[in-house]
This record gives structure tokens, sequence and C-alpha cells, in this order.
């Protein structure tokens, strides 16, 4: 305790009214300087912190993002991001507004469009599986996903990396645009494990078929989400890297 | 209270180390200690992030002890340790994004963590920043150490690894229980249990000696 | 451009997941105390006897049911100036003052309850759970509904893991167990035990 007398002790014999007004040795006033104080060091700090870390953190998530993008479009020398949204395409700036999709256009060395990556995100058997897949416009097809982030058991979810016949669905998914242009022609989807069909269809893992139906329905989301945005600017984004 | 008994003694170190062990002894800031531990580096991670929290927040308190009113001194606390947890939510950002996505929303917890308000109220509120500080920093190392144990275990077993490093033969079939939730319970209550059996053979031992030696007494 | 690569905090593509897939998950299969390992303290300190089990459960619920809404506010008006560097601060700092503020308004309009539940109320401000609440449902971009579904799983969930475990440590006084075995070591294997049966809800309201 500090040294302070015990502002209960010996205030007893003091009219109510009084205490009212003086209820002990520390005043209001002196309270709030302190906390004032100790808050506006505080703030200093933190901003400091902040200022000081902020370009080392965006190079960080640079560089995450160009090694995830990489992974799936190793030629890609060049990533832009950008917002899709009902307006059209946007250069990315800050969290994504509502309603936007959050995309990354590679570019290979000849500044042609090699791929575009986006996340999806869906609950699967522990938490939320993270993907990043590629979406390649010329096949309207996606070509690969990678995880970002799971929880899954080890040793029965995570096998979506490494199932050999599970990551080869996603080698040539196929995500058709409807011809209105609003959703895809055929969602993506996970089936049950050995009935398979359709290109659009995602064989599921015996055994990890919440996963599986995860990373399929994260895809699909983001998927249904996007396309429709991307379509008509598709043309704008292949000049993307001319200007 | 007088600044004069409380010198740096090797104790005021070793005290958070061993007797007045966090994890082990005190039991405290389960949270963390749990959730975090299953890889040895997300154990030492969380636990140097938590020391670099526990020394600078009772350094900075013990340095304004005199000037802190008691009647908002939690307040101020949890301001000043929010503080300094958010330097080192940025700081891991900066240094490894792999180890803050491991970590999750458990370094922004470091804030409730009860090790931290519970040595700032009793100890560093106390005394000078100098013997706080030391303090809290034996107290932290005890922490990391706690963290470490469970974390060593829980990977050796869970994933046959150390560290990242494989430690097994191809054979080896991981003991997955281990790296989920339950394993984290399994692996701080079956130390707990090693520890309790050792004090309590401590304490037969040092009641036979007592006895032999009040027997001799007897016998002279 | 500072916030450009936010790519692994949010800004993802969530699938929109219903009101009720949230409580139940919450309340099951990543229970905040079995399964994300928050509130363990009081988990682990008031789980001796049901009486006291209860009353400390609905408390906690009504706190973190309060949180979050706080939080959520909060969260809109720190994005909105831009300022979400104080948002853990400002996160501990307002339940803080909340729950202070909860006793003193039920201490003035419901003493009763204010009896059964008030000396609570001070343990939760530190209780990882409440803050939990708030940094996870900010973390995952929930919205209003989502974020009090998620909160009042949460605080059930709280109070099932709290009920079970008194249930089950008030029959284990009875019972012979070996002196080394008692105290904390013993509530954690079994809670080890209840978090296995626990992993058995995994996958219950997730979308097929």
């Amino acid at each position: 305790m500090t040294t302070r007398p015990d502002p209960a002790q010996g205030g007893e014999s003091v009219h109510p009214a009084v205490a009212l007004v003086q209820p002990d040795v520390t005043s209001g006033g002196r309270l709030i300087r302190t906390l004032g104080v100790v808050t506006a060091v505080c703030g200093v700090l933190i901003v400091a912190a902040w200022q000081f870390t902020l370009p080392a953190i965006a190079a960080n998530k640079k560089i995450v993002l160009e090694r995830s993008v990489k992974a799936l479009a190793p030629a890609a020398t060049h990533i832009e991001e950008y917002d899709a949204s009902a307006g059209g395409l946007k250069k990315a700036a800050g969290d994504p507004a509502a309603g936007a999709v959050r995309f990354y256009a590679a570019y290979g060395s000849d500044g042609g469009l090699l791929a575009i990556a986006a996340e999806g995100a869906s609950r699967g058997y522990a938490d939320v599986v993270r993907v990043l897949y590629g979406y390649r416009p010329e096949c309207e097809c996606i070509f690969g996903f990678k995880v970002v982030q799971m929880k899954e058991t080890p040793g029965i979810g995570d096998k979506v990396t490494t199932d050999t016949a599970f990551v080869a669905n996603f080698e040539h998914l196929s995500v058709k645009l409807a011809p209105d242009m609003k959703a895809l022609f055929n969602a993506v989807k996970t089936v049950k494990h050995g009935t398979k069909k359709n290109p659009w269809e995602i064989d599921a893992i015996a055994g990890a078929t919440i996963t599986s139906k995860a990373v399929g329905r994260g895809i699909n989301e983001s998927v249904q989400k996007l396309l429709p945005l991307l379509a008509p600017h598709i043309e704008d984004l292949k000049q993307g890297n001319e200007k | 209270m007088n600044s004069k008994q409380a010198g740096v003694t090797m104790d005021t170190f070793l005290e958070g180390i061993w007797r007045q062990n966090p994890v082990f002894v005190m039991v405290l800031g389960m949270c963390p200690t749990l959730a975090v531990t299953v890889s040895a580096v997300n154990a030492l991670g969380m636990g140097v992030a938590t020391t670099f929290v526990l020394v600078c927040s009772c350094g900075l308190i013990s340095l304004m002890r005199h000037q802190i009113p008691k009647e908002v001194r939690i307040a101020t606390y949890i301001v000043i340790i929010a503080t300094f947890v958010t330097l080192v939510d940025y700081i891991i950002q900066a240094v490894s994004l792999t180890l803050y996505d491991a970590l999750g929303a458990f370094i922004q917890l470091i804030v409730v963590n009860c090790i931290i308000l519970g040595r700032v109220e009793a100890h560093a509120a106390k005394n000078p920043p100098l013997p706080a500080m030391v303090n809290a920093l034996g107290m932290g190392i005890g922490f990391t150490l706690g963290l470490l144990a469970l974390g060593s275990v829980r990977e050796i077993l869970g994933v046959g690894q150390l560290f990242g490093y494989t430690l097994f033969g191809a054979n080896f079939q991981p003991w997955v229980v281990m790296v989920l939730p339950p394993g984290g319970f399994f692996v701080l209550g079956a130390w707990l249990l090693l520890f309790a059996v050792l004090t309590k053979r401590k304490q037969a031992n040092a009641a036979i000696a007592e006895s032999s030696v009040q027997g001799g007494r007897h016998g002279a | 451009m500072p916030q450009l690569l936010n790519l692994l905090c949010k800004g993802a593509v969530m699938e929109h997941e219903s009101l009720g897939q949230i409580f139940i998950i919450t309340l099951l299969s990543s229970n905040f105390v079995l399964a994300m390992f928050l509130g363990l303290c009081p988990f682990l300190g008031v789980s001796g006897r049901l009486d006291t089990a209860v009353p400390m459960g609905i408390a906690t619920s009504f706190v973190m049911l309060v949180a979050s809404l706080c939080s959520y506010g909060l969260n809109a008006l720190l994005a909105y100036a831009g300022l979400e560097f104080l948002r853990l601060i400002s996160y501990i700092v307002v339940i803080a003052s909340t729950v202070q503020l909860v006793e003193m308004v039920m201490k003035k309009f419901s003493p009763a309850l204010f009896r059964a539940l008030g000396i609570y109320l001070p343990l939760i401000t530190t209780n990882c759970a409440v803050l939990g609440v708030a940094l996870f449902q900010t973390a995952r971009g929930y919205d209003l509904g989502q974020a009090v579904a998620f909160s009042l799983g949460g605080g059930l969930g709280f109070t099932l893991a709290l009920v079970l475990m008194a249930g089950v440590r008030e029959r284990l006084r009875l019972s012979d167990i070996p002196g080394v075995m008692q105290g904390t070591a013993l509530s954690l294997l079994l809670a080890g035990v209840l978090s296995l049966a626990f992993m058995g809800f995994a996958g219950v309201g997730v979308a097929r």
C-alpha cells in the first residue's frame, strides 16, 4: 500500500456535508491530473511505437503476401492489390470498404496478367479455415489454393494441404460465370469422397469431410462475390501494369 | 514502507523462478499458459513478451509509486500495462508475423494476465524501481520456463519435434491430443502432480530426519 | 500505405454465419473455457461448489454481453476516427469502468441481485473471457447481431463448463483421492477430460 494516510481514518468525525466537499486527502483534481498525466504518457508511448514499427510491419506483411501469392503463381514478379466493388476497381488502401472484395493481381516479367489471387474463409472443424486461391481469367478456373490459416486437427483436417488427390481438385476447378454475370454458372461444391463428376466439384477427403467442405465453401463464397464484380474490368486489369 | 530494506538480493530475483514460480506454484496466468504452448517456439515468444510487459510496467509503476493516488491505482496500473502490451503487440508484428499469427489474440490478452497485476500490486507498488524490475525479471523468466516446460513436452509428444526439429524417426506416431486443447490441461496437470509428489517426498524425508534427530536426543 | 497488407488479420470474405450457428459453436465446440482457454482463473477458482458456480457464470455472461456491446460501439468509433492503435487500451478501460457501472446500477436498483452477484463482479474485470469476447469479435469482424450471439454463446458456454466442473468436484469431495492428487493438479486433469468430451462436439453447427 502507499504511504498516504488512509482517508477513512480520522475523517469519521467530520460532518457528512463537509466530507462531501472535501472527501479525503486526495482531491478529485489530483486524481484527474494523475490519470491525465499517465494517460498522456501512455498515449505518447503507443503512438511512438506505432509510428516506429509501422514500416517494418508493412514490409513484413508485404513479404508474407508476396510469398503466398508466389506460391500460387511462381512466375509473378509484381503484385498489385485492388478492391473490387460495385463502383469498379480501386487500388487497395486500408481495410476494404463494406461490400468490397480485396484481391491481388499477379503480373509476370513481361507485364502480362498471370493470375488473380483472393482469400476465402469458412468455418472448419476446429476454427476458421482461411485459404488463398488463384484464379486465371483465360480458363475461367481456379488453378490452386494455399491455406493461410487453420487450426484443424493435425493428421486429419490438415490433410487438405498434403493430400495430393485433394489438391488435384483445384488444378482446374471451373468457376464459369452465368450469362447474367451475377453468379457462377455452377457453384463450387464439395462432394462426398469418390463422387466427383463435374469440373466444378471438389472431391472431399475421406474422414476429413468437414475441413474439405470448409475449403470448398470458403472459395465458393469468395468467388461468388468477387467474379461478378471483377468480370467487367478484367481487360483494364490486363492493361493495369502498362501505365 | 521502508525503501531501505528493499535492497536487491539474490532472492529478489530467484523468488519468481523457483519458490513462487507463477506457473507451477502460484498457478496464475493460465489462459496464455495453456493456449499458446502447442510448441516450444510459441511458448518462448509468449514468455518473452510477458516478461517485457512485466519488467517495463513494474519499473514504470515503481517509479511513479508515490505519485499514484490509491483510489485510482488499479485504473492507472491497467492503463500502463495496456500500453506496454500494445507496444509488444506492434513489436512482435514487426519482428515476425508468423509468431504473431500463432499467438493471436493472446498477445493482447497479456493485459488481463493475473501475474502482471499481481506483481505490480504486491511488489512494484512498494519497492524502488531496481528491485521491482529485478523481481519482475525473475517472475518473467519463471513464467517463460514454465511455458517452455509445457510447450516442449506438448511439441515433443504431439508432433515429435522440438523447436521445429524432428526428433524421432519416420515410425514415430505423434500423440496428436497433446497439441489439442485437452493436452494442455493434461500436461500442466501432470507437471503439477510431479511437483506435488516431489514436495511430498521432500516433506516426508524432512520429517524422517526430524524424528531421527529427536529420537537421538531422547536416547541421549 | 499503412494498413496495406492485412492479409492475415481480416479483410477476407467470410461466409455469413447465422446467429444460431455462432451461438452453438461458441457454446459447445469452441467453448471459451475448454477449447479456447479463456477465463481459466475463475474456472479453477470458483468451480468448487455448484451454488457459487451458477451465479458466477451468470454474472460473467452478463458482463460479457455488456462488454461485447460496448466494444462493438467503441470499435466502430475508433475505426471511424482511424485510431485503431488505441483499441486495446480503450477496450480494457471501458470494460473495467462498465463493470464498475454495472455494479453501481445493480446496487441501486436491484439489491437482491447485487447481493447474489456483487462479490463476483470485481473478479470479472480481469477475466480473460470478457476481454477475449471483445478482441475475438473484433478480429472476426462480427456485426452487432453476431457479436451478441457470440457473447451469449461464450457466456453460457463459460457457465456450462463451470457448472459441469463444479458438479464433478462436489462429488469428488466424497471420494477417496490420494493426497498428492488433491488440489489444482486434479482440477486440471478433470478439465482435460471435460475438454476431451467437448471435442466430441466439433463440427456441430458447421454447415454441411
